[in-house]
Parts: structure tokens; sequence; C-alpha cells
């Protein structure tokens, strides 16, 4: 049983919550960021399906529910009749959330472009895992790269930490009226979800302020606003030009509606991407637990005398094109480590960049494995050579 | 909300669409209106683009005048030739997927029973025998089981019309249809006692050809969701696009199919849902 208590929380600004408030230590999982994320997110529902690694996050988001932190939750009938229920639950003018990973994000695929068409601000934890066949149930990144062009907005988290703060200032962004999409907030499984770290949260007896469904700039679906619009999504089935016309423009306005939530994403997250070592000729970009990895094969680098920068990449949609553009002018080599095997990151950057062959697309490792420091490190080792072989021929 | 939801703002009132004005005028919102007063008010649904002799054209105007609250009645549709009319519906309405209706519904009514606790939002599926009965019978089925206090209504044309005329799962067995080249293999689904043993607390059929009897059967349906739980209502929509008849014998068929029993008229009241009818046959009696 639960234990029941009665709420009292205190409405703050989101500036309070995120960056006033004074923080403690807590010793958690990713899986228990989620909840303490939840806790002070003001959710009014949240609807829930298990899929492994994800389960024990929503699991314990219906046990605060059970404790009155949420107004409603269930569980629904399976990862396509969830998000469709949380799409019908945001028309409806209420801030809500779930999670999936995995075979989960693909069975629900069809509502993540919907969710963006409908401009709905839905708030989603996706914790990465392999999609099947053969089946696994490990971690791997690979549903990244399928989501990428959903027109969500994409974070991805490295630690628990990253995935606390990010879903509670997923809400806010999320729900800005220049805004008004949907954002995933991805995590990998297991590295993330299931170990425990020092995760510092703001006081539990305070919360983000209420959802205004009355913001919107798409009518909430109540009855209630004056002059009625019937539909919540622009529903253009004609072949005319009048109906080509609207819909690709509809299309073109989610995207734009992206690129504007470039500044809220810098005042709330800090930027879309933290670096270390800007000024060394080899730099490794990296998101979710590559950057971790990666962090640890500069340390070792180091030693051996080789300086190597990092580009932790927080923010994959809108993409920051421009900060890595500017990072990446003088490099001589772009190492770019990734937990799956299509490249997802590296294709990115390519896209972006000039001369690209700078890129080098390694070490990937997918199907769940973990990522050893020495393939870092060996790349960058590789990497070193041929720089020294250039400057000496 | 009642006629407030289509007020025009002041200064407005010349340029607003004609249509517009006479639903403001005198549309159905707050007045209790039944299929008996069809052709004295400004209905809700404006030059649909549906076939001529479209029996959902004809079921959709009869279910839109028995609302028996419009001004607080939200529709969740699904893909299918009735969705194209949603978009000239006055009425709040949501298109998303193609079968996943009851499961948005499902959210869309929890939203609305935390935002206006004290206040009676009827939330309404209308879809297609392709939407309801097959691709989205899981989330139907699912909504019903978890006694989500929605309304669904089948308009039950007996194929994928909107996709040129594929068999559905409501097909009669033997029916020759795209995608049944050698007549359909299987029996018509029993989706009103599927409605019962899944937990709805109503279930019912009906054709076009009774309008009283239709807006009666829409109006307890979703008067007992509103109190009770799940209800379900299949209405017989013939489509002669697909069927091959003349548009003028819709009806005519509908008719026959009701009289031979082919289109078997039923209805299932649970204990709780006929009390609760009864005390509305008492409440409505004239003194």
């Amino acid at each position: 049983m639960i234990e029941q208590k009665v709420i009292e929380q205190k409405i703050v600004e989101p500036e309070e919550i995120f960056f006033k408030a004074r923080r403690e230590k807590q010793f958690i999982t990713g899986s228990e960021a989620v909840r303490e994320a939840i806790k002070r997110a003001n959710v009014d529902m949240a609807v829930s399906y298990p899929i492994t690694p994800q389960s024990e996050s929503m699991h314990l988001v219906g046990d605060i529910y059970a404790q009155g932190y949420l107004k409603d939750y269930y569980r629904g009938e399976d990862e396509l009749g969830v998000m469709s229920a949380v799409a019908g639950a945001s028309m409806g003018g209420v801030r809500v959330f779930t999670a999936t990973g995995g075979p989960g994000t693909l069975r629900a695929f069809e509502m993540f472009p919907t969710w963006a068409g409908a401009r709905l601000p839905v708030v989603c934890a996706f914790f990465c895992r392999g999609v099947n066949s053969p089946l696994t149930i490990q971690p791997d990144t690979i549903e990244i790269g399928f989501m990428l062009d959903t027109g969500m907005l994409i974070f991805h988290a490295e630690t628990a930490q990253d995935l606390f703060d990010m879903i509670l200032k997923s809400f806010i962004i999320a729900e800005k009226p220049d805004v008004h999409l949907p954002i995933g907030v991805f995590a990998d499984g297991f590295f993330v979800t299931h170990t425990r770290e020092l995760v510092e949260v703001p006081p539990e007896d305070i919360k983000l302020p209420s959802y205004n469904p009355y913001m919107s700039p798409v009518p909430v679906m109540d009855m209630e606003t004056p002059p009625v619009r019937q539909m919540r999504d622009p529903f253009v089935m004609k072949s005319n030009f009048i109906s080509y016309a609207a819909h690709a423009s509809w299309q073109q306005e989610v995207r734009a509606a992206g690129e504007r939530a470039r500044k809220h994403i810098k005042k709330y997250l800090g930027g879309f991407l933290e670096t270390e070592n800007e000024d060394a000729d080899i730099l490794i970009v990296a998101s979710g637990t590559a950057a971790s990895q990666a962090k640890e094969a500069i340390i070792r680098a180091e030693k051996e005398g080789i300086k190597v920068g990092l580009a932790k990449l927080k923010v994959l949609r809108p993409f920051p094109a421009e900060e890595i553009r500017r990072l990446v002018k003088n490099k001589k080599a772009i190492i770019v480590p990734e937990f799956n095997i299509t490249g997802w990151l590296a294709r990115e950057i390519k896209s972006v960049i000039e001369d690209n062959s700078r890129v080098v697309g390694a070490p990937r490792v997918f199907g769940g494995m973990t990522m050893p420091v020495e393939l870092i490190s060996n790349e960058i080792k590789k990497q070193q050579e041929a720089l020294n072989e250039c400057k000496y021929s | 909300m009642s006629a407030n939801i289509v007020k025009i703002s002041p200064g407005f009132e010349e340029i607003m669409p004609e249509d517009y004005r006479n639903l403001v005028k005198d549309g159905p919102y707050g007045r209790g209106l039944d299929v008996d007063k069809l052709g004295t008010f400004k209905e809700l649904i404006e030059e649909h683009p549906l076939c001529a002799g479209c029996g959902l054209a004809l079921s959709l105007r009869l279910i839109l005048a028995s609302l028996p609250n419009p001004e607080d009645t939200v529709i969740v549709g699904t893909t299918g030739c009735n969705s194209l009319s949603f978009s000239q519906v006055a009425i709040h309405n949501i298109h998303s997927l193609f079968g996943n209706q009851n499961a948005v519904a499902t959210g869309l009514k929890r939203a609305l029973k935390i935002r206006f606790p004290q206040k009676a939002k009827d939330v309404v599926v209308i879809g297609g025998d392709g939407g309801i009965g097959d691709i989205g019978l899981g989330m139907v089925m699912h909504s019903w089981f978890r006694r989500e206090k929605i309304t669904t209504i089948m308009l039950d044309n007996e194929s994928y019309s909107n996709t040129g005329g594929q068999e559905s799962g409501m097909s009669c067995e033997g029916a020759v249809l795209n995608m049944a080249p050698t007549g359909k293999k299987f029996p018509k689904i029993s989706l009103p006692e599927i409605a019962r043993d899944a937990g709805c607390v109503y279930s019912a059929t009906i054709t076009p050809a009774s309008p009283k009897r239709l807006g009666k059967v829409v109006k307890q349906a979703i008067l007992i969701a509103r109190e009770l739980g799940p209800t379900y209502v299949q209405i017989y929509c013939p489509c002669p696009t697909n069927y091959k008849f003349k548009p003028q014998e819709s009806l005519k068929r509908a008719k026959e199919k009701e009289k031979d029993g082919s289109y078997p008229i039923k209805e299932y009241l649970s204990p709780p849902a006929k009390e609760f009818v009864e005390g509305l046959e008492v409440v409505n009696k004239p003194r």
C-alpha cells in the first residue's frame, strides 16, 4: 500500500523552481528522477503502459498519483492507445505526461507526427532500447534516429540529473504559445533508468504553475471558447491547390514553431550543448551516455598527452547546427561515438558542416552492449597518429 | 456554454457568413431539441460532401439533431466517409488517426472531467464500421472494459467505403466486395453483444428509416453514458456507391432490412440503465 498523505504544494514561478530554490541531493535512479520531476511539474494526468526499461518510471508516477500529486492516471491498452489518450487529454486542455521506449515507441509511432501536427504540448520520456527483431531488451539509441523527423522537439539526457531537469523544464518550453509542440526527453535505457546517482532536486512542496489551455495557439476542445472552430488540427483532404497550400504551410508552421523554441531552450536548458577543451584539434561530439564514455576517454587521452575536446549535445531537435559549425571550424577530426548501428548523429553532423570527411562515425556499439572506453581511446589515438603523419610528411 | 459558443464579436455581425449568423440566431444550442423539430431550426451540419443517397449523411444529421446537450458536447471521429463531413459540423470535433478514436475520447473525457467537474460534458465517438469494428476494435473494447463514460456510435455501411468498398468485419457473409473477390468468408461481427459483454450498460441497433426511434436511442445512449458508463449505438447506413444501388433506394433498403430481420433491431439496457431511463421518462412525462 502506498502511504497516503495530503499534498500541499505551493505554485512558484518556473525560474524559482529551476534556478533559485535550494536543491537537496538525493541518491536515486533515473526512474526515480522521473518521479521527482513529475511531482514538481503540476501534471494533471498521466497514462502508462509497461515496457522495459521504462516500466518502473511509470509505476512510480502511479505511486505519486495515489499520493495525490496528479488528478488522473491509468494503465492504457497499448502504446498507441496511450499516446492517443494523451493526445485527447491534451486537446481537452490538461497537462499530460507519459513514457515509453524501444518497441513501444515504434508501436505508437503514428501518434508522434500527429502530436506535432496538432500542436500538442505533450511531454513524453523515451527510454531507449533496441527494436525487434531479434528480441532484445537492451539499450540502443536507434529509436532516436526514427524520431528525429516527427516534428517533435528532441532532448537527450546523459544522466539522471539531466533527465530530471529536462523533463521539468520541457513542460514550460513545450507550452510557450509561440512553441506549443510536443517534447520527447530521451535517455539511454538501463544506463540511466536503472543506475543510481546523486541528483539535486528542489523541495517537493513547490510546483510549476498549471497549464493554461487558453494560451494555446490552436483551440482547446472544450466547447467553451467562442467562436467555435471545429477541428483541432487542420483537416485538408481535398485535391486542390488551396488544400495543398494549406497543408504545406501548416507543416512549415510546425517546423517554424520548433525554431522559435531555440530562445526558450537557451534560457531554460542553458544552451544546446556543453563543451570541454574547445581549442583541441580533435573533437568528440556525443549525446546521452556516449558522452559519459567520451569524457572518460578524454581523461585517459590527456594522460597520454593528447588533448581532445568534447561537445555533448543536449538538444537534437531543433538541431544546433550553428553551434556545431562554429565549434568544428578548425578541427582536424570529429569523432562521433554512438550506441546504435545507423549512426544518425554522425549523419546529422555531416549534413551541417563543411568538409565532412573530417567526421569519423565511430565507434559504434549496438544491440545493448556497453561502450568500452578503449574503443573511443583507440579512435582518438588513430586520429592523433594520422595528424602526426600529416605534420611530418 | 449555451449559444455563447458561437457568439459573434460585436461589429462583425455583417461580415459573418449567413450560415453562421443563422447558427447564432436559430441554432440548437441550449434548446433541448430533437429529430421531431428538424426543419424548424438551423442544423449543426452544413453542406456535407458525402454522396447522394448516403446513409451516413442522413444518420449523422439525425444524430446531431438528437444530441441532448450540443453546447457541451465534443465529438471524436475517425478516418472514413463520415470524417469528411465533420469539418461542416458546428461542434468541436477531433479527428486523430484511423481506429484510435476511443482512446482519444478517453483522454478527452477525463481531461474535461478534471477541468469541469461540476459540468456535464458529453464525449461522443462517431465512426464507421471500419474504424470501430475493425482497425479500432481493440481500443473501442478497452474503453468499454475501463467503463469510460463515453458513447460510441457506429455508422455501419458494411464496408470500408471511403477507401473504395473493401470488406469489413461488419460486411455480411458472402458479400462480394473489393478484397473479398469470392465473397466474404465469415459472418458479420456481433458487436452489440460484444459491447454488452465488454461492459456497455446500453447497446442498441437502429436504422435511419426510423428517425424518431433513432433520436430516442441516441439521446438515451448519451444520457446513460453521462451517468453510468459506456454505451454503444450501431446504425445501419446503406451505401449506394459501393453496394451499387440507386441513391433514392437507400431508405427503402434500410426499411426492408429492418422489416425482414436481416438487420436485427435490438436494444439492451443493463438493470441500472433501465432504472435510469425509467426515471427520465417520469421526469419528461407531461403533467
